[in-house]
């Protein structure tokens, strides 16, 4: 059979990470997926050896606009280790919620996206006006509805203020009626069953040897959170349980996010009712030479950052490890032998930048284009259409 | 096997290929080893262990290159570092690429930003600069000098 070449990417206004997948097709099965990266890599490592210690925060915090806390909070994480102090309690209480909320709108943001990519743009629509709520009380919390600018080595810029504590709870549980009934919606539908169950399987032995992180890792059955293990914040001081699941397909990773939210306000509600009063940073008047290392759980997983310090007023090294780092590989994995029409949306399911897959582009080997990207989410949607149908829905 | 079992261990195992450990905190140690111990070091850690295999940082010195492998030990809340030290003359250094497929893109990204070579390597080619960055200028080395007059990426910032 003739092998079709499908490139993906790299480039498109929206994507915060531009990446290339070249897709090799027999008939409608992908046999082959190369991957390239570094389309928009921006010197961030070698640029924070030249900035201070309290600008590395705000230059990490613009790496990704929908992290835009896991990197300030890994790396400030990272020169407190280096510094072996604590912030205070206050602090680590704030910067908790802070993850949390982040972790909520992140997660709705890809949901809406799986539900889109699929066809299902009611879903697409209830996550994103969701979504809204969340960045509203990040507004209220930190005066930004992104890049929250919360973070300092040695504590937090901004404190929470008494009076707004009550308009937040009020804005949570607001959301918890509309995420049970997203909940219901995605979990009892047996088209979504149909399309995502199964499909883009990541077994166990390969997400431990692809040492992937958070929900690509935890969808497989690999029991593994920064937030459990390895506790900063103050997620030990919490009850919350971590979600796990065992099929590591498409399904799964949807299940996971889902949970998660539901962990992530619990967390929330948990930390403003219990915030202890008390200062907000402590004081950081020099950074002496030695090394640090701190990791906390993004969204997408284990957030990494190395810092060495000479004694000067900037790093001589600052490695920065993104999750994704680790679980864009696992497409070699997941993507090979399934079919195309299924490729948008295992892509997708790591939740990388998923802005990547409205830049595709279908080419027979003559180079002629035969699909463009749009109509690659229209044969994703055009799938589900048929299984409907096939359903009598 | 908590902490203090699990470095009692290594140094027993590893007595020849230890070069010096460091106790940098109860949840970080960072191990400097021989070079050529790197693989069975990880694999112990990796395989017997259970270790996750974090990342792997090049820091580039004024006279040696030195790696550092970050694992973490979940189970017991603890990141090992195993630190090897490169001489500028002579960089080399095994693959890990045969203990676990995650050392792929990370020594591809040290090969081309540092210039260290990983011996055993499948494909050991370019993951990030573009196809016509010269070859044999490494960006994040301490002595890197803009070679593109048009670049607008080191104007000083």
């Amino acid at each position: 059979m003739p092998r079709t070449i499908l490139p993906i990417g790299p480039y498109h206004p929206l994507q915060e990470e531009p990446e290339f997948f070249i897709l090799t097709l027999e008939g409608e099965t992908v046999v082959d997926i190369d991957l390239r990266i570094g389309y928009n890599h921006r010197g961030i490592e070698k640029l924070a050896e030249r900035q201070a210690y309290d600008q590395i925060t705000f230059v990490v915090e613009r790496i990704c606009g929908i992290c835009s806390t896991s990197h300030p909070f890994a790396y400030t994480q990272a020169v407190e280790d280096l510094l072996s102090i604590e912030a205070p309690p206050r602090a680590q209480y704030i910067r908790t919620i802070v993850a949390e909320g982040e972790r909520m709108h992140s997660h709705l943001l890809w949901l809406g996206l799986a539900g889109h990519f699929l066809g299902y743009n009611t879903i697409w629509m209830w996550c994103w006006k969701l979504r809204e709520e969340i960045l509203d009380v990040m507004e209220i919390l930190s005066g930004n509805r992104n890049n929250y600018a919360m973070f300092k080595v040695g504590g937090v810029w901004r404190d929470i203020r008494e009076e707004d504590i009550p308009v937040v709870m009020k804005k949570i549980d607001s959301i918890i009626p509309t995420l049970e009934k997203l909940h219901k919606a995605v979990m009892d539908d047996p088209v979504i069953h149909a399309r995502t169950k199964g499909i883009g399987v990541l077994s166990k032995e390969a997400a431990i040897d692809y040492c992937t992180v958070g929900p690509t890792a935890r969808a497989s059955g690999v029991a593994r959170d920064i937030r459990k293990d390895c506790p900063y914040g103050v997620y030990d001081q919490l009850e919350w349980n971590m979600i796990v699941t065992h099929n590591g397909d498409v399904f799964d990773k949807v299940a996971i996010r889902i949970g998660e939210m539901f962990e992530s306000i619990k967390i929330i509600r948990t930390c403003l009712s219990q915030l202890p009063g008390g200062d907000i940073e402590c004081l950081v008047k020099n950074i002496p030479p030695g090394e640090g290392i701190g990791h906390i759980e993004a969204p997408r997983g284990e957030c990494f950052h190395y810092v060495r310090s000479d004694g000067t007023n900037r790093p001589v090294r600052h490695k920065i490890r993104a999750p994704t780092f680790m679980n864009l590989p696992t497409f070699k994995e997941t993507v090979v032998g399934g079919a195309i029409p299924d490729a948008a949306i295992v892509l997708a399911a790591i939740d990388p930048c998923y802005c990547c897959t409205e830049r595709i582009s279908v080419r027979d080997t003559k180079g002629q284009t035969v699909y463009s990207g749009e109509d690659l989410i229209k044969l994703s949607q055009k799938k589900t259409e048929q299984i409907k149908a096939d359903m009598g829905r | 096997m908590n902490r203090e079992e699990l470095l009692q261990h290594l140094q027993e195992r590893f007595s020849d290929a230890i070069v010096g450990v460091y106790e940098k905190s109860a949840k970080r140690i960072y191990i400097q080893i021989q070079a050529d111990s790197l693989v069975r070091f990880a694999q112990f850690l990796f395989k017997d262990i259970g270790a996750r295999f974090n990342i792997a940082s090049g820091v580039d010195g004024r006279t040696q290159m030195e790696i550092l492998y970050h694992f973490t030990v979940e189970d017991i809340d603890l990141v090992i570092s195993l630190r090897v030290i490169l001489p500028k003359t002579q960089l080399e250094i095994a693959s890990l690429t045969s203990v676990f497929t995650a050392a792929h893109w990370i020594e591809r990204e040290i090969h081309e930003l540092l210039g260290v070579n990983f011996v055993g390597h499948p494909q050991l080619t370019r993951l990030l600069l573009p196809e016509d960055w010269p070859e044999g200028v490494y960006p994040l080395r301490k002595d890197y000098k803009e070679w593109d007059p048009n670049a607008i990426r080191d104007r000083g910032v």
